[in-house]
């Protein structure tokens, strides 16, 4: 068994045991749903809304080199420098070398799950700098050393005590349970890093073609201090960021909001227009802007699961997702959790190793109806199994289905075999099969009964 | 009307007092009802498993079974929705196309047939029970039947419908992802499980057996006092 499967399975297999962490990720989300019905309800209709945002994202994906190319131009045009990294690895060294180049010291970053994906935090502390999160969030998550539990709440599954323990440890504050004042404790300590940075990173929700804008959305304002007030701004961007035009964020922006967190709007939506200007006061003296691919062409190249690259991160899915509230984010052991997770996972980094999260899904579609930009997240699980019993198909598996087929085929053994089934499942539940012991351990089976349906059929209606 | 029935094969083998009762309501209502005995599974375990070629198989085998069939009923949204929406994709671009959507457009979930196509939401059923609905969410999200049977159910005399928490949150069944991921499966049915349980209903209905094999299997593990029935089981009540 491939280790990411085998570290899944046991993660997975304590965090759905724990009652106690299960109940408090349910009550976390308690208020995400009314909030979302609330808000969905002051659409004049959701659905046609779903369809606007959906066509916004396709018409760019769709047409993805020519949208790319007109931003790009806008971007440049408007004094910004655009880096393209095919890869992981390509986006680290831009990074580093803008560091290197401009003499950096201290970085600060916001939220950027693109960061994640290329490990950027690692890298930039190996080379010698000090990089330190900005969001509340994931500054929590930098400080206990573990990655978001969910990409838009990437610590919601830490207590409040944890929190304020780990500021005592860390920071030397006194403990106290007042969320407003952990904020602020946060707030004081990260003011000083603004202005001390010399680099502030950040990532980029969507990317305007005809403005060559850069659309970024938080709730905290820490963003837009990371982007301002240090002398060089980086984003990092997937290259599917893209839309078309500015009037596409009409739709998008609040439909993130509302999908994602339960919000009408999040609190900051701003549109960054390249470096300061001449005459003008203030912003960063360079802004770069790093564009990966990192295997998104390769999810392009797939009319079939394409619309994976529609996602805007608002976290729906995962707020729904009966999967993640019952093993919780960290057990997936991926950058992106939950269903969007579970989908481009095995793009990202290799079927055969991640397969087993499109496995790890009862397929209730839950997900697909809660994405505003209707990708058809449960549907593309069943693609990637089916992909991936192409590609290295289990002995197990084959076994067992051509088995099955071979039986099936036969109604007569069907039958036969079924009335042997029948009559034995006393004697079966008892002993170690694999699968079906499995499920008896937690659950019972109906008592079998004497004669099965195609048999009392027969002797009624003879 | 002559109805073909769809009784999967589990129902066939470990519920059939479903299948019978979905009989007994179509033919109260005046239809003429075969079995057809060639009829095994849909071929829903491999297709979910990613083997598509031996699901293929099978789909090709159920478009013989049922050619000719005025209707298909069948008592399980999952494996309707199996031949409704999944036997197409499947068979797409092969010679039997067309057949699929054909059997496709003539297949029906049980409560669906009746509401949406014969337009019958009382058959006469009396149930003096409280009862709890679970939508199995292939009914609820690939079918989108979610009224149909609450009509239906609410037309049975003297039954009580109590509508419970996480009311459209997945049972946790998903085939044989509840055996292969059997922690999460077990996680999921308790949230479930437990919901409906704090209804204080006598049964928990569902138009999807497969949903009440899990549910039905934990609620007895936990000894919990609410029995699964079928809905058709229900509606097959008239005394
Ligand atoms: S897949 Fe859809 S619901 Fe999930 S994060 Fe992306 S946009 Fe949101």
């Amino acid at each position: 068994m491939d280790d990411s499967k085998a570290i899944f399975l046991k993660d997975a297999t304590v965090n759905a045991a724990d009652g106690d962490q299960r109940a408090f990720i349910r009550k976390a989300l308690g208020g995400y749903y009314t909030n979302r019905d609330l808000q969905k309800a002051r659409y004049r209709d959701w659905e046609r809304a779903r369809d606007a945002a959906s066509m916004a994202k396709w018409s760019a994906v769709n047409d993805l080199a020519n949208v790319l190319e007109k931003f790009v131009g806008n971007f440049e045009r408007n004094g910004g420098v655009v880096h393209w990294a095919r890869d992981a690895a390509e986006a680290r060294a831009i990074i580093l070398k803008i560091a290197e180049d401009n003499q950096a010291k201290a970085i600060v970053k916001s939220k950027c799950m693109t960061s994640e994906e290329i490990h950027l935090n690692d890298a930039l502390e190996k080379a010698g700098f000090g990089v330190v999160e900005s969001d509340l969030g994931e500054f929590i998550q930098q400080l206990r050393g573990e990655a978001p539990y969910h990409f838009v709440f990437p610590c919601m599954h830490v207590k409040r005590e944890a929190i304020s323990e780990l500021f005592t440890k860390h920071l030397g504050t006194a403990p106290t349970d007042s969320p407003e004042e952990l904020t602020m404790i946060a707030r004081r300590h990260l003011r000083q890093l603004y202005v001390d940075a010399d680099i502030g990173i950040t990532g980029a929700n969507f990317l305007i073609a005809e403005t060559g804008q850069i659309s970024i959305t938080e709730n905290e304002g820490n963003a837009r201090l990371t982007a301002a007030l240090p002398r060089i701004h980086i984003a990092l961007s997937g290259i599917e960021k893209v839309v078309n035009h500015l009037d596409d964020l009409s739709v998008l922006l609040p439909m993130l909001a509302t999908a994602g967190a339960g919000q009408p709007m999040t609190c900051y939506n701003t549109l960054y227009s390249g470096p300061r200007k001449k005459g003008e006061c203030d912003g960063p003296e360079q802004f770069h802007l790093v564009l990966l691919d990192n295997a998104r062409t390769r999810i392009l190249a797939d009319p079939e699961q394409r619309d994976a690259l529609h996602c805007i991160r608002c976290g729906a899915c995962l707020n729904v997702c009966p999967i993640f509230k019952n093993i919780g984010g960290l057990a997936y052991g991926t950058t992106y959790q939950g269903p969007i997770g579970s989908v481009i996972t095995p793009h990202l980094r290799g079927l055969k190793q991640w397969n087993h999260l499109s496995g790890a899904s009862s397929l209730c579609g839950a997900c697909t109806d809660a994405c505003p930009v209707r990708i058809d997240l449960h549907h593309h699980l069943l693609h990637n199994r089916r992909n991936a019993t192409k590609e290295s198909p289990t002995l197990f598996d084959q076994v067992f289905h051509h088995g099955f087929n071979f039986v099936i085929k036969r109604p007569w053994l069907f039958a036969t075999g079924g009335r042997i089934f029948r009559a034995t499942l006393p004697l079966l539940q008892k002993l170690p099969i694999p699968y079906m012991g499995a499920w008896m351990k937690t659950r019972d089976l109906p008592k079998a009964p004497a004669q099965s349906f195609r048999d009392q059929w027969k002797n009624q209606n003879v | 009307m002559r109805v073909s029935l769809f009784v999967p094969c589990f129902v066939d083998q470990l519920t059939p007092q479903v299948g019978l009762a979905t009989a007994k309501v179509l033919k109260r209502l005046g239809h003429e009802v075969e079995f057809r005995s060639a009829q095994t599974c849909c071929g829903q375990p491999s297709f979910n498993s990613g083997q598509w070629d031996v699901a293929r198989e099978a789909a090709i085998r159920a478009l013989e079974v049922f050619r000719g069939a005025e209707v298909v009923v069948g008592p399980s949204g999952s494996c309707v929705a199996m031949m409704r929406n999944f036997y197409p994709e499947l068979l797409k671009g092969t010679s039997h196309a067309a057949e699929a959507d054909d059997l496709a457009a003539r297949t029906f979930e049980f409560s669906e047939f009746l509401v949406k196509k014969l337009g019958v939401t009382d058959v006469g059923a009396k149930f003096a029970k409280k009862v709890t609905y679970h939508d199995g969410c292939h009914a609820l999200r690939e079918l989108r039947l979610k009224e149909e049977p609450r009509q239906l159910l609410r037309a049975v005399k003297g039954l009580e419908l109590i509508e419970s928490e996480e009311g459209e949150t997945c049972c946790g069944f998903g085939g044989l992802f509840s055996a292969k991921f059997p922690m999460i499966s077990t996680a999921m049915v308790q949230v479930k499980g437990g919901a409906l349980a704090r209804t204080g209903a006598d049964y928990v209905v569902s138009s999807d057996p497969s949903c009440l094999l899990q549910i039905g299997g934990w609620l007895s593990r936990e000894g919990k006092p609410i029995l699964p029935l079928h809905i058709a089981e229900v509606l097959a009540h008239d005394a």
